[in-house]
């Protein structure tokens, strides 16, 4: 059920504030309701007495920059540890495939093919054990121009020369039938001759055509009008990452002891419907897993100043 | 100040649905705008803008587009670079491979057709195992009156000067390391590079113009045998070259 709920809000649902809590988190929120004025003004000021750290960004954005250089230095000094691009490649021999390309490719093509199965296989696997989605903020070269481009929109929103016209969130899943549909019936990889996953991919390792400037202008697009549009509202390899990670050990977790519930986390995220349950009254327990649309980005971590959201790795935690 | 008194108030209460609204509006334009720019694909690949030569081993065209995956893992094993990767202008041909003859043809000097070997997806067909069953398209002499071996002609120096980039394997200097055709000069008394070069046996041949044993004058032929890499075209010392692809066409089209 619980999945159920995980997925319906990745698919575009509104998050809902549970009917029923546990005990424990009941009395925690009993105990929360007491401090109050000064106290809790005291609390706030001690949180965020340090200026928050940006370790995990850093970490990944490192992790990102180094995959994707694999890749072009692989071809330029032609040392054939990783050959392709991340739609498909040989990682020292080994078939790796990008799940969505994949998929377009056999709705398109109609015949099942067996590298591309071995390929997807290594990488749903790898991508479940790193937690799907993970996909998308450690790996893809679009997601960091895009955080760029965020960042650029955030600052001239801040002076108020744009504003952010947020669209449904549904609008991916409907994209994410009309994809698959329209591979299917045209017999065309549609969505890959806009891709900017593989259009950048393709750019860094083969060098850069006029396809990038379909991708400035999405980034320009991005800044002026919707903030972070392609990765929240179009890509359906997010969505498709999303599924894998759903039942993912790797996944970011919230603790509701600390939180003072005030929305930082929420600020900074790609996906801040998944932190819904860091409002004050929407966790129904304690500890609470974060929902399979995260990209386990880390920035919430980063952001939180009372160390309520953490990395963990299920399993692994309890043995350590 | 009673009841009645008091103006009625106006408030401006805003529909509630108006902001959901709009947003699902905006949408379905969004949603609209990025169906329509990928579907803009169907235009060069319908009207054929770009003809493109494809690799050895690549399956039919419509099924070459939906079977490649675009990874490029087949340009990254090529000895002499020989594959590109379409672009924006090629619609759903974005990121499918190619081989500009001209600018950089396949001299098939890797031996077991490496790209096919590296397609993960068997676009480049696996069917075809060494450079004679690639069938890519055929040899044409296009400009007849160009032709140096048709007018007799010698040919002294690069095949193809610089600034040309386009290397070739020569079996005869180094197997292994590719030459630039504008570092390897030739001093041929009759041109026959077409034939020279070709590395499929028996895919093309010089034959005499008429039955007079002086006459010099040679044409070249093209052969059932050619694979249509397009080495000749790419050697082709007449600019443009006299030699082209015709690319797919199988012996017997039109």
């Amino acid at each position: 059920m619980k999945l159920l709920t995980s997925f319906k809000i990745m698919l575009g649902g509104a998050p809902q504030r549970p009917t029923s809590y546990t005990p424990e988190a009941e009395a925690m929120q009993e105990a929360k309701r007491l401090v109050k004025g000064p106290e809790k003004a005291r609390q706030i000021k001690a949180a965020h007495a340090e200026k928050h750290s940006h370790k995990w960004r850093n970490i990944r954005w490192a992790t990102l920059i180094m995959v994707n250089m694999i890749f072009v230095l692989s071809f330029r000094f032609d040392v054939q540890l990783v050959e392709g691009s991340l739609t498909a490649s040989r990682v020292i021999g080994f078939h790796f495939a990008d799940l969505n390309s994949a998929i377009q490719v056999m709705l398109a093509y109609k015949v099942i093919l067996i590298n591309l199965v071995i390929g997807t296989g290594t990488v749903l696997f790898l991508w479940w054990l790193l937690g799907g989605r993970t996909f998308c903020s450690w790996t893809c070269p679009y997601h960091l121009l895009a955080e760029i481009a965020e960042k650029v929109h955030l600052a001239l929103a801040k002076r108020k020369m744009v504003v952010d016209y947020p669209l449904h969130r549904g609008s991916r899943t409907v994209l994410y039938v009309i994809f698959a549909l329209m591979a299917f019936v045209s017999g065309y990889t549609v969505f890959e001759s806009i891709s900017p996953t593989g259009i950048v991919s393709r750019a860094l390792i083969y060098g850069p055509g006029l396809a990038m400037v379909w991708v400035l202008g999405l980034l320009a697009y991005e800044i002026i009008f919707i903030r972070r549009m392609w990765c929240r509202y179009i890509c359906p390899i997010g969505l498709t990452y999303g599924f894998v990670g759903a039942v993912s050990p790797t996944r970011v977790t919230y603790n509701m002891e600390n939180c003072l519930h005030e929305g930082d986390c929420r600020k900074v995220c790609l996906v801040p419907h998944v932190l819904e349950c860091t409002k004050k009254t929407y966790a129904e327990d304690v500890n609470v897993a974060i929902g399979a649309d995260c990209t386990r980005c880390g920035l919430c971590i980063d952001a939180c100043p009372t160390g309520s959201l953490k990395f963990e790795i299920k399993g692994l935690s309890k043995l350590l | 100040m009673t009841e009645q008194d008091a103006p009625p108030k106006v408030v401006p209460t805003p529909h509630p649905n108006n902001k959901t609204r709009r947003q699902v509006m905006r949408s379905i334009a969004m949603g609209g705008a990025v169906v329509g720019a990928s579907l803009f694909g169907f235009f060069p690949v319908l009207r054929k803008w770009t003809p493109r030569l494809r690799p050895p081993g690549a399956i039919d065209e419509a099924d070459f587009l939906a079977a490649c995956i675009k990874c490029g893992q087949c340009v990254q094993v090529c000895p002499v670079r020989a594959i590109s990767l379409g672009d924006l202008d090629e619609g759903f041909g974005v990121g499918v491979p190619y081989v500009p003859a001209r600018e950089q043809a396949c001299d098939f000097s890797c031996d077991a057709v490496q790209c096919v070997l590296a397609c993960p997806t068997g676009a480049l067909s696996h069917k075809v195992s060494k450079k004679e069953e690639v069938h890519m398209g055929l040899a044409r002499l296009d400009r007849p009156n160009a032709c140096l071996a048709r007018k007799g002609e010698g040919y002294k120096g690069p095949a193809r000067p610089a600034p040309f980039k386009g290397v070739h394997r020569y079996a005869e200097i180094d197997r292994w390391k590719p030459v630039k055709l504008a570092e390897y000069k030739y001093d041929l008394e009759l041109c026959d590079l077409c034939v020279r070069e070709c590395p499929v046996p028996n895919a093309i041949s010089l034959e005499p113009m008429s039955k007079d044993p002086a006459d010099k004058r040679r044409t070249p032929v093209v052969h059932q045998a050619c694979v249509g890499c397009g080495m000749c075209e790419m050697i082709c010392p007449t600019e443009p070259a006299s030699i082209v692809i015709d690319i797919r066409r199988k012996w017997g089209d039109a």
